[in-house]
């Protein structure tokens, strides 16, 4: 008999919370038209009936162990992936896969004209190509001995910048700020952290640092072959949504635009959170 | 003189080199460090014309000994000249490289005094930042023609990746246009970086802690338009540089003019291009598609066709090899489709062991079905409602911004024929091969 798919679920927006709508449209031979997110505030009105689903550890702990082992370690990268990738909708074909997958196996990664399996793996493509483009454009400034950034990406990438900044930066205190999702990645000397932060701000950067800046967006104009000038083409490498927090392409202010007069008039409770990085 | 007006010149005087890219080693950092490497590179940003900056690219000096008529930094040239200490471009490196605004640095040099004495100052720059900064990010460095290979291999124990300028695809032209260099003077270092790149492979498999040579290999770069190369000649060296030298990457540069030397094209032609995207999509295909370069050009045909693409002309020249069956044909005759790229052809192979593709499929997966459904069957079918004439087959491969240039199949009645328009009499002969 076919899954019923006329309901409605909703969850509270972790990756808990989705592996277990999966258990539970397993349980009760269902398939979601639709998933909604409790914590981002999704939900709309609808005539479906709506299941709210609860999280429990346990039930998702079964579902994540059971992906990479009767599907493939691809698969459970995909759904990862996909989860991060934050498109409206993912979440419904997120289950709809894993459901797959547990039909066809690690053949699911094969099926690359079904349009379920296209849009996961598009997704969860999208949130690596995007979070290596970040691992470039990213512009860390310099406070005291601290590196603070800002990115306004549109997956939830900072789990993927993990490894990559710790690996270059062993030996640096750094706080990378994603602003879309209000997350932060924090960094001091051999311990990572991803933490929950609503708002940052900077204090206006020291002298140094306005000077090396300067320097950055000299070499920035000075490279640039004049001959050759090509918009276009700037702009499909480098997307103008991407510009927002780059010091070559945002004059003076680059990194923390205004951040550092946002400060001066009212001290913000989340600096702590940086202090706390300091020795 | 202050960093920033040196930096300033140092790198105008360095913007015409081409290659800027920090792909082929791939390290993190070891507690104490600063800084890592990425085997498929990261570009920071990109400038006013879309080019890549991925490296700090400056030079260490831009005085010059050396009078290539080709070159900003000619002794003959008067423009402002400047000169790094080693440790003003360390300081310099790692204040940028901590603010992730760079992957790394990219080093060439003008001939201060001679090449060896340039040599080692770059040295002392680069062991700066190894040492004391104890920097493990990328370095691409310059090999000076004519220093000692003592130096060089110093400096490819520094650095990531080393190249060569060969700037002239032929001996005539150097004569002409670099007097002081010669093709000998520029393939010796090439030679050697090889033989000691290989050497090192052996020796990092016999001994653990073997210090590494030049881990990301050796790349060279050419200049296209300054002097009366063919595609043919330029491509073919490009093919035994790649085998021959193991080279990992030939850049090719369309020439900007500099000076007004009359051995040279007048300072107001415009930079040829077109002709460097399609010499780096012929580079692209002797690379990743099994292409040969006797196969794209040849000495009838010296020069790429300025409307299609090097693959959909070698394709519209072997109409005999086409169509192919997608659900059977192996990967080297996939690749040679127009439409069908190295992650689409893989998609394909990857797709086909669990269902038959069609047409619906191929789009999902990626293929450009505007151009390879001219070249392809599905299920022993051809895409349905296809018209296959010259015309229209030429007109799904030019791309849009090409088409402008081509004549409409219906014509524009007129009284006076437009002497300017490409008529479609010479396509077809492009076509054909005759022009």
């Amino acid at each position: 008999m076919p899954d019923r798919t006329d309901v409605v679920y909703e969850y509270d927006g972790s990756f808990e919370g989705l592996m277990c709508c999966v258990f539970e449209s397993f349980l009760r031979h269902e398939t979601p038209c639709d998933v909604y997110n409790a914590y981002s505030g999704t939900a709309q009105a609808t005539l479906y009936p709506v299941r709210s689903i609860e999280t429990d550890p346990e039930k998702a702990r079964r579902v994540m162990t059971a992906i990479p082992r009767k599907v493939s370690p691809a698969a459970e990268d995909a759904v990862r992936g996909a989860f991060l990738s934050d498109q409206p909708g993912i979440e419904a074909e997120i289950i709809r896969f894993v459901k797959l997958g547990f039909r066809y196996g690690a053949r699911v990664m094969t099926l690359l004209t079904d349009d379920t399996v296209r849009t996961v793996t598009k997704a969860s493509g999208r949130v690596g190509t995007e979070s290596h483009l970040f691992k470039g454009f990213l512009r860390f400034s310099e406070y005291g001995r601290v590196l603070a950034a800002i990115i306004e990406p549109k997956c939830r990438i900072l789990p993927y910048l993990v490894d990559h900044f710790t690996s270059r930066y062993p030996e640096e205190a750094f706080l990378i700020y994603d602003k879309t999702h209000r997350e932060a990645l924090v960094y001091r000397p051999y311990e990572a952290v991803i933490v929950p932060l609503q708002e940052l701000t900077l204090p206006t950067p020291g002298k140094d640092e306005q000077q090396y800046r300067h320097m950055w967006k000299t070499f920035y104009d000075t490279i640039a072959v004049e001959g050759r000038t090509n918009p276009r083409c700037r702009m499909n490498h480098m997307p103008k949504w991407m510009w927002k927090h780059l010091t070559e392409l945002n004059g003076e202010g680059g990194t923390v635009a205004g951040a550092g007069k946002a400060l001066a008039a009212a001290p913000s409770p989340s600096l702590p959170d940086e202090e706390r990085l300091l020795p | 003189m202050e960093l920033i007006d040196k930096l300033k010149i140092l790198a105008d005087s360095a913007k015409y080199d081409v290659a800027c890219t920090s792909s082929g080693s791939d390290r993190a950092a070891s507690s104490g460090q600063v800084g890592s490497a990425v085997g498929c590179g990261i570009c920071h940003s990109f400038a006013a014309d879309g080019r890549c900056i991925s490296l700090l690219k400056v030079l260490m000096t831009n005085c010059c000994a050396y009078d290539c008529k080709y070159c900003v930094n000619r002794r003959s040239n008067d423009v402002p000249r400047a000169t790094f200490t080693p440790r003003e471009l360390a300081d310099l490196t790692i204040s940028f490289y901590r603010r992730n605004y760079i992957e790394g640095l990219f080093l060439s040099s003008g001939i201060l005094k001679n090449p060896d004495y340039t040599s080692e100052q770059m040295i002392r720059c680069l062991e700066l930042l190894r040492g004391e900064y104890r920097f493990n990010g990328y370095i691409h460095v310059k090999a000076l023609p004519g220093a000692d290979p003592r130096l060089t291999e110093r400096l490819g124990l520094l650095a990531d990746r080393m190249s060569v300028n060969l700037e002239l695809p032929s001996q005539q032209s150097l004569e002409k246009l670099a007097p002081d260099k010669s093709k000998t003077s520029l393939l010796g270092p090439m030679r050697y970086i090889r033989d000691r790149i290989t050497e090192n492979s052996t020796d990092i498999v016999r001994y653990r802690h073997a210090p590494s040579f030049a881990p990301a290999g050796q790349s060279t770069q050419m200049i296209i338009g300054a002097t009366p190369d063919t595609d043919y000649q330029i491509l073919n060296l490009s093919a035994a540089l790649y085998k021959k030298y193991r080279l990992r990457r030939v850049f090719y540069s369309a020439y900007m003019p500099v000076s007004d030397n009359p051995l040279l094209p007048a300072v107001d032609t415009k930079p040829p291009l077109m002709r460097e995207h399609r010499l780096y999509q012929a580079d692209w295909l002797l690379r990743f598609y099994g292409f040969e370069a006797r196969e794209l050009l040849d000495e009838a045909h010296p020069n790429f066709n300025p409307y299609v693409d090097p693959k959909c002309n070698w394709a519209l020249n072997h109409m005999d090899m086409f169509p192919i069956e997608v659900n059977h044909a192996p990967r080297e005759e996939l690749l040679r489709v127009p439409g069908i790229g190295v992650r689409s052809a893989d998609r394909i192979l990857v797709a086909r062991t669990s269902s038959r593709l069609d047409f619906a499929g191929l789009k999902k997966i990626g293929v450009v079905l505007k151009r390879a459904q001219y070249f392809i069957t599905c299920g022993g079918k051809m895409a349905q409602g296809l018209k296959i004439n010259q015309d229209s087959v030429l007109r799904a491969m030019v791309s849009d911004r090409c088409k402008e240039a081509l004549p409409t199949p219906y014509e524009q009645m007129s009284l006076f024929p437009d002497p300017t328009l490409i008529t479609t009499e010479d396509v077809r002969k492009c076509l054909t091969g005759q022009m």
